[in-house]
């Protein structure tokens, strides 16, 4: 079974969405994500100051059995991007919410939200077969 | 598998599971007035009889030229090994094998081969080919977009001394991909891109400046202070280049303070014949850095479970087949066949030999553009150095002296009007390894009868 954290938001593609105490939020791939994906093996992240909509890919992540997109669960600029992932990818496996964060954006003013909470993420993925 | 055409059973039982009565059927939806009922102007089936007595008629036509055309494709010496190797029942195929586990034989060449160009080229990493020149300058243009991060322009600045028909090719394969191509203005007086033009577009967003190596006109560009100057503005620098000149000239790798980014190029100088225009291969090499935006197929040396060395294909993930329309490219066959013959003619030749084919081009050229402009109303056209190809012009209408030349079995050049109508009446002349002292004399005497007759006309 994955590892739902109760304290973040969630999005269909599988991104989790962490607000932090200066009002940026930060974004990573979820546990069933990395899981689903395998063993890491490059990463691409975004650079800061790049402005991304909702939904935009903004970061690839390659396993030894697929590349995909990460997309942007928020509307904003990006003001960090987790730059330790180059010679490490392999933190998203062992910690997707934590070491293996991608980056930290600062939504825009209108930046809606149609994230999910946990309940409803683990009901998602529950329902594709975990 | 068998590879067994279908059966009038096969159809029968497929048509019926469909519910379709015929094949014939299927097509209702195109109007009859789109449909051709045969091809106009191809012949009945002939024999393999008559089609080679045809072929071989057909070839006589063209005689055996002294052909003194470079521009793109070059004549070199095969050693007869080459191709007696190649061809050889465990290589010779029309498509690549890559599974691992009955392929190593092919996939250690092309281990090899990329081993070779990226020494050759002095990059870091090379592919297993792509189609050809002219479309491996196009996808380094689109991998340039993918790589460099700090531009988003998708402006590419592309030298007008590079090859016109790569420039056309890097159009159509990228053009529609919203890539803005932009031509640099050479100097008519030198032939070749200088520095100074740049200025105009300090301060600007642009992606990629590509430059090639001798230039179309066979000319030394100042590759390391282009190569600086982009890198100084995060301009991504995209290398053509000629394999065999890399024996003698500064490779990619190392132009300027950090190098080219990325190098391209025709690889049919290495042991691949002229054969009307192709099939010919391109070659590709980069940064290790940028080796996930680099396209098509790459070689990966590995230990199997044994603990034994191993080939296979690496990095797969920026391929077609997992990433659909968001791989690398969609249009990156690689050239088995005649990559092997080069990984064969680069092995027999080693450094030594292809630095001697370069040396003994490069003089062959000296002594053929010296011999030409010997003949009144002939001049070289721009001054410095260059590779193995000179311009030089003429001080009357070019085409008749090239049709006079062709009659005396000369292949005297490349007209550059078509591409470069502002230089007037200029050949773009050749001479690699393959022509003697007594080749360069008969086309020097004989320009001299041409040049002759047409003044006199």
């Amino acid at each position: 079974m994955s590892n739902v954290p109760s304290d973040l938001k969630y999005t269909k593609t599988h991104e989790w969405v962490r607000t932090l105490p200066d009002g940026t939020v930060e974004v990573g791939i979820t546990d069933h994500a990395q899981h689903a994906l395998g063993d890491l093996v490059f990463v691409e992240v975004p650079e800061a100051g790049r402005k991304l909509s909702a939904g935009e890919p903004f970061a690839v992540v390659e396993s030894v059995k697929a590349a995909s997109d990460v997309y942007s669960p928020i509307a904003g600029e990006v003001t960090a991007s987790n730059a330790a992932l180059a010679a490490e990818p392999e933190a998203i496996n062992s910690d997707a919410y934590g070491k293996g964060w991608l980056m930290r954006v600062r939504p825009s003013a209108a930046a809606g939200s149609a994230l999910l909470s946990p309940e409803e993420y683990g009901k998602l993925i529950a329902e594709e077969g975990d | 598998m068998a590879f067994i055409p279908h059966t009038r059973e096969d159809v029968e039982s497929m048509l019926a599971a469909i519910g379709v009565d015929s094949i014939e059927q299927l097509f209702d939806e195109i109007p009859a007035n789109l449909r051709l009922a045969a091809l106009a102007g191809v012949p009945e089936a002939a024999s393999e009889m008559e089609v080679g007595r045809l072929m071989t008629e057909r070839a006589r036509l063209d005689g055996r030229p002294l052909c003194f055309i470079g521009a793109g494709a070059y004549e070199h010496h095969i050693p007869a090994a080459v191709w007696a190797i190649a061809t050889r029942g465990e290589f010779y195929s029309a498509y690549t094998p890559y599974q691992a586990e009955a392929s190593q034989g092919t996939l250690q060449l092309l281990y090899e081969y990329q081993t070779m160009m990226a020494s050759l080229t002095g990059m870091e990493v090379s592919n297993a080919s792509l189609y050809d020149g002219a479309s491996a300058m196009g996808e380094a243009c689109l991998m340039a977009v993918r790589a460099n991060r700090k531009s988003h322009s998708k402006r590419i600045l592309v030298a007008t001394t590079v090859h016109p028909h790569y420039r056309r090719t890097a159009a159509s394969v990228a053009g529609n991909q919203e890539l803005v191509f932009e031509e640099l203005p050479y100097c008519t007086e030198e032939g070749c891109i200088p520095a100074a033009a740049l200025g105009r577009y300090d301060g600007q967003d642009i992606t990629a400046l590509v430059i090639q190596q001798p230039n179309f006109f066979g000319r030394l560009e100042d590759v390391d202070a282009l190569c600086d100057w982009a890198h100084a503005r995060n301009i991504l620098v995209v290398a053509v280049v000629n394999p065999t000149s890399l024996a003698l000239l500064k490779p990619p790798g190392q132009w300027g303070a950090k190098g080219a980014d990325i190098a391209v190029g025709e690889g049919q100088p290495l042991g691949v014949p002229l054969s009307s225009g192709g099939p010919y291969f391109g070659f590709m090499a980069c940064r290790m850095e940028q080796v996930r935006h680099m396209p098509g197929r790459i070689i990966g040396r590995t230990l199997d479970a044994a603990g034994r060395t191993g080939f296979t294909l690496t990095l797969q993930a920026r391929e077609q087949h997992i990433r659909r329309a968001k791989a690398t490219s969609n249009i990156c066959t690689n050239q088995g066949l005649l990559v092997t013959a080069a990984t064969i003619y680069l092995s027999l030749m080693g450094p030594a030999g292809l630095e001697r084919v370069a040396a003994a081009s490069h003089a062959r050229t000296r002594e053929l553009v010296g011999a030409l402009t010997r003949v009144p109303g002939v001049r070289r056209l721009f001054r410095g150095p260059v590779f193995h190809e000179e311009a030089v012009a003429l001080d009357r209408p070019l085409a008749p002296v090239l049709e006079k030349l062709t009659a005396r079995g000369i292949l005297g050049g490349l007209d550059l009007g078509e591409h470069y109508p502002e230089l007037g009446p200029a050949l773009l002349v050749c001479a690699t390894e393959t022509k003697t002292s007594a080749d360069i004399e008969r086309y020097a005497s004989a320009l001299a009868d041409c040049m002759r007759e047409a003044r006199a006309a």
